[in-house]
C-alpha cells in the first residue's frame, strides 16, 4: 500500500474537492435494486414512469453508495482514512435518474482530535451529488476518522539532539 | 399501509436477520468502498477493526433490503375505505438521519434488524401529506446494536392537514 497523501493535519475547513464525473446505467441502477430495493421505481422503466418519481431512478442507498465511490476515488483513497462513526444526514432532494451524469462536490466543515483514540482526528464534512445540471441529487453530511501524522521522526531528532 | 393518520407512534416491525457473509462483503466494498478494512483480510488486519468489516452503507442497504422483503409480505392488499379510496402504498422518503455506525459488522455475523415508528410530522406546506419518522435498529448475534438510524417516509394523508395555530 501507498503511503497516503493526507493525515488528518492535511485537511482543513474550507477544503474542497470534486470528483470524477460518473454517467448512471439502466443496468447498474437495475442491479443494486435486484439485490438490495427491488421497488418497482427502481427495477422497471414502465412502471416506473406511473410512479410518483417519475421514471427509472436508483435507489436512495445506490445514490450514497456510489457517492462513496466517487470519493474514494477522488480523495479517500489518498487518506489515512479509519472509517466512519456514521452519517449526520442524507437528503435525497432529486431523483437519480438512468443515463444522468453526477459528481461529487466534497467540502469540508470542521475538525477536531478523537478524545478516546490517540493517534486519531474527526474530519465532518459535506457531500453534495450534482447532476449535468447541476442539480442537487443528494446531500450528505457526515464524519470520518482520519489517522495523524505519525511523530516519530520528531521522536527521533529530539533524541539525537 | 395506514393512511398517516392511522399510523400509530409506537408501532413496531421486527423485520428480520441477515448473515454477512466475507465473499458478499468484500463484493460490496470492491464496487463501492474499496478501503482495505473493507476488501483485503490481511491489510484488515493491520487496522484498528482487526480484520475485515462490511462497509456501513452495505449495512444500511441490507436494512433496505428485508424492509421492502416485509412490505411485499403484507398479505394482501388494503381494503378501500367506506368513500373507495385506496390507503396509500409507501412513499418516497426524503433523507435519512443520524446514522450511528456503533460497532462493526464481520464476516459470519447475524444482524437482526427491526423498525419503530417515533414521530409524526404534518407539513403545513404540503397538506396533503406527512412524514413518518421511524428508529431503525440492527443488532447482532451477541445482543450488540451494529447500527441505528432515523429512517422518513412521506405517507398520503386521508384528509388534508389543517393548521389550528
Amino acid at each position: 500500500m501507498q503511503a497516503p497523501t493526507y493525515f488528518w493535519e492535511d485537511i482543513d475547513p474550507g477544503f474542497e474537492i470534486e470528483t470524477a464525473h460518473h454517467k448512471a446505467t439502466t443496468e447498474e441502477i437495475i442491479e443494486f435494486a435486484q439485490e438490495f430495493d427491488p421497488q418497482p421505481f427502481h427495477l422497471d422503466a414502465e412502471a416506473a414512469k406511473d410512479s410518483l418519481l417519475g421514471g427509472l431512478c436508483a435507489s436512495g442507498w445506490h445514490i450514497c453508495s456510489l457517492s462513496m465511490r466517487l470519493v474514494y476515488d477522488a480523495l479517500i483513497s489518498k487518506c489515512a482514512a479509519q472509517g466512519s462513526p456514521g452519517i449526520e444526514e442524507v437528503r435525497w432532494r432529486k431523483p437519480l435518474f438512468v443515463e444522468d451524469t453526477v459528481r461529487v462536490k466534497v467540502s469540508v466543515l470542521e475538525k477536531r482530535s478523537s478524545a478516546s483514540k490517540p493517534g486519531i482526528g474527526l474530519i465532518r464534512w459535506q457531500w453534495e451529488m450534482l447532476n449535468q445540471n447541476d442539480e442537487t441529487i443528494s446531500l450528505l453530511t457526515c464524519w470520518i476518522m482520519m489517522s495523524k501524522r505519525p511523530q516519530q521522526m520528531d521522536a527521533t531528532s529530539e533524541e539525537t539532539a | 399501509m395506514p393512511w398517516f393518520e392511522d399510523v400509530k407512534i409506537g408501532t413496531s416491525s421486527e423485520l428480520g436477520s441477515y448473515t454477512f457473509t466475507q465473499e458478499e462483503i468484500i463484493a460490496f466494498g470492491k464496487k463501492f468502498d474499496p478501503q482495505p478494512f473493507h476488501v483485503d483480510p490481511e491489510a484488515a488486519a493491520q487496522t484498528h477493526f482487526g480484520g475485515i468489516i462490511a462497509s456501513g452503507w452495505h449495512t444500511c442497504s441490507i436494512w433496505m433490503k428485508l424492509m421492502v422483503a416485509n412490505r411485499a409480505g403484507d398479505t394482501v392488499e388494503e381494503e378501500p375505505d367506506e368513500d373507495g379510496r385506496t390507503p396509500p402504498r409507501g412513499g418516497p422518503s426524503p433523507g435519512v438521519l443520524d446514522i450511528r455506525w456503533k460497532k462493526p459488522v464481520r464476516p459470519g455475523d447475524t444482524i437482526s434488524y427491526r423498525t419503530e415508528v417515533v414521530e409524526k410530522i404534518d407539513l403545513k406546506s404540503r397538506p396533503n401529506i406527512g412524514i413518518l419518522r421511524s428508529l431503525n435498529t440492527g443488532t447482532n448475534q451477541n445482543g450488540e446494536t451494529v447500527i441505528t438510524f432515523l429512517g422518513q417516509g412521506l405517507v398520503e394523508r386521508k384528509n388534508p392537514f389543517v393548521s389550528t395555530k
